[in-house]
């Protein structure tokens, strides 16, 4: 966890990104079903925490002493699946069972059912609060563990997310540190404005979360360097929770679905997931 | 405080529950208490004096309250979320579903000021659909107590229990039913409080003593009636009621609750496919309710002991 990742570090995982982007878009291609954009957009922080930044131990998911992490905008569970498969969790293979009946994937995060899954979540604003729920039960029980969230730009319409960003400041939650995906598009959203075909309302969030007495830091949430920093800036910030707003495309990566609205949950046809396939891995 | 509590004698179920809580946190570092904003009513301000440091103010915010206790529970701890019935069960239903019940976190969830009497603060503060919201749930136990013993046994059990469950309390001073010594709460058990041939009041929580009552004014009519205690109504007796249905051919349910969805509806499943009996439902007749004082709030909507008895003669002129 060197403070500044060397080009062959950087390197690999970008390697592991455009891996785990290759896997989201076979997979939904093959379940027919699935979310896309978010997960893209979310891919790179994900495995950042999983491979560089968070304390953990894949062959010993439920170490009571590990980092947690809840994926409060369950809807990119997709994206969260591949990198556990990746990072050793269970078998790659297994994504492929992905929304089945009697899968362990099921289409939002079940923590009872797949290895390396915290916490479950899917009805959008709840993970936040459980994370906070987390942060609090360590410094409760004197433990040493993190716990990281990441939520949505569009999941913080949801009012719980501000009741936990309160309760978050009032028990100086500085072992909690979350991560937005200010991807800046949700399933339909606004009419937009500008040249924007749709957009989310004008919300400001690293100001939000400011004034409710957060730290904040803003980075690019594709660029590896600038996540891990965040993070380890976060771990130094005493007294208070860290939120990161990272600045992300939703279906990065994938030149046709970037920026696209309608691909919050459009399935790839076999040529679609052919030329994704080739622009994700031409890129490393 | 179970052995200070004496049959016949009045007590408030609400300080049992802020002592026994208080008991629970000082055996248990684990167990926490997580109060939105309602503790000098609920009483959970016994723990907040007498165990600080396991008392967790989480403000007026139903949802998060819930998340962050399902957050608790996922580190190993034992959250105890404590606010009215009304508020517990519709304002964090989402989160009871989803961050709780599916994933069947240890959480203790306690609907303080359950029913109709809820000290004058009427329809918004009163509860008479948390039964059915939250019976409906999977993973969920759902205890309703009848009086101080019962529910610390109640608590007892659930403090010792891995997963979710729901207690519903009333705010009032009532009457002690059950004698610490010989009582024994047991999941799932209902419990005969009085055995009569001609028809059975199945009934739950502050109902029972109701029911008692009823039964007696009953029997100065010469109608006997048993009197079957349902403390667990999910899981529920089915043995029991169905037993009471056979010997007595005749039943009348009797709540604190809406009859949609409550105890009442659990009973009429039971029997409609296992022993279908004549049979009448006892509680708000699915209206909205008001304030008033506990007395008024009784009769006006139908669940005094007198009302008991005139359902209890109607069912009794149905009976085969």
């Amino acid at each position: 966890m060197s403070a500044q990742l060397d080009f062959a570090e950087i390197k690999q995982l970008k390697q592991k990104a455009a891996e785990a982007r290759r896997l989201v878009v076979e997979t939904v291609h093959h379940a027919g079903a699935g979310h896309i954009g978010g997960p893209l957009s979310a891919i790179d922080m994900l495995v950042s925490l999983y491979f560089d930044v968070m304390n953990i131990n894949p062959s010993d998911s439920k170490w009571e002493d590990r980092d947690r992490f809840v994926l409060s905008k369950g809807h990119s569970a997709i994206a969260l699946y591949t990198v556990l498969a990746k990072r050793g969790y269970f078998p790659i293979e297994e994504l492929s069972t992905f929304d089945e009946i009697n899968s362990r994937l099921q289409a939002h995060p079940d923590m009872n059912l797949l290895p390396g899954l915290d916490m479950s979540s899917g009805s959008l604003g709840q993970g936040i609060s459980a994370a906070v729920g987390m942060a609090l039960g360590a410094k409760q029980l004197g433990k040493a563990f993190y716990t990281y969230c990441m939520i949505g730009d569009g999941e913080s319409q949801e009012g719980q997310v501000w009741e936990a960003a309160d309760i978050a400041v009032k028990y100086k939650l500085d072992n909690l540190i979350v991560l937005m995906d200010f991807n800046q598009l949700q399933q339909f959203g606004w009419d937009g404005t500008d040249g924007r075909e749709r957009e989310r309302p004008v919300t400001s969030p690293a100001e939000r979360f400011k004034a409710f007495g957060w730290h904040t830091i803003s980075a690019n949430g594709h660029d590896f360097q600038q996540i891990i920093d965040a993070c380890n800036e976060a771990k130094e910030v005493k007294g208070k929770p860290t939120m990161i707003i990272a600045e992300t495309i939703k279906g990065k990566g994938v030149s046709f679905m970037e920026n696209q609205y309608l691909w919050h949950s459009k399935i790839p046809t076999a040529e679609e997931l052919k030329i994704a396939s080739q622009e994700l891995m031409a890129g490393v | 405080m179970s052995q200070l509590l004496q049959v016949g004698e009045k007590a408030s179920m609400r300080d049992v529950f802020g002592e026994a809580l208080l008991n629970i946190t000082k055996k248990d570092t684990k167990a926490v208490v997580l109060d939105g904003d309602l503790a000098n009513s609920t009483k959970t301000d016994i723990v907040a004096k007498g165990n600080a440091a396991q008392f967790l103010q989480m403000g007026i915010a139903e949802q998060n309250m819930m998340g962050v206790a399902a957050g608790l529970a996922s580190v190993g701890l034992q959250p105890w979320v404590c606010t009215f019935a009304s508020f517990i069960t519709k304002r964090a239903l989402d989160q009871i579903t989803v961050s709780v019940a599916q994933p069947k976190l240890n959480v203790k969830m306690i609907g303080a000021y359950s029913g109709l009497l809820t000290g004058c603060t009427g329809k918004t503060h009163q509860g008479v659909e948390d039964v059915a919201i939250m019976r409906s749930i999977p993973n969920m136990v759902v205890l309703a107590p009848a009086d101080g013993v019962e529910l610390i046994q109640m608590m007892e059990f659930a403090h010792q229990y891995d997963g979710p469950v729901y207690i519903r309390l009333a705010r009032d001073e009532q009457q002690q039913i059950f004698d610490a010594e010989t009582h024994r709460f047991e999941l799932g058990k209902g419990l005969f409080v009085k055995e009569g041939g001609d028809l059975t009041i199945i009934t739950t929580g502050t109902q029972t003593e109701r029911s008692v009552e009823a039964a007696r004014l009953l029997e100065e009519q010469g109608i006997n009636a048993s009197v079957l205690h349902m403390p667990s109504i999910k899981p529920l007796d089915q043995e029991a009621i169905v037993k009471a249905a056979r010997e007595t051919g005749a039943i009348v349910v009797a709540e604190e609750h809406n009859i949609i969805g409550g105890l009442g509806s659990a009973v009429a499943e039971i029997l409609g496919e296992q022993y279908p009996t004549p049979m009448i439902r006892v509680g708000v007749q699915d209206r909205n309710t008001e304030s008033g004082k506990n007395e008024e709030l009784l009769k006006k909507y139908n669940i005094t002991p007198a009302d008991m008895v005139e359902k209890a003669k109607e069912v009794l002129s149905r009976k085969r």
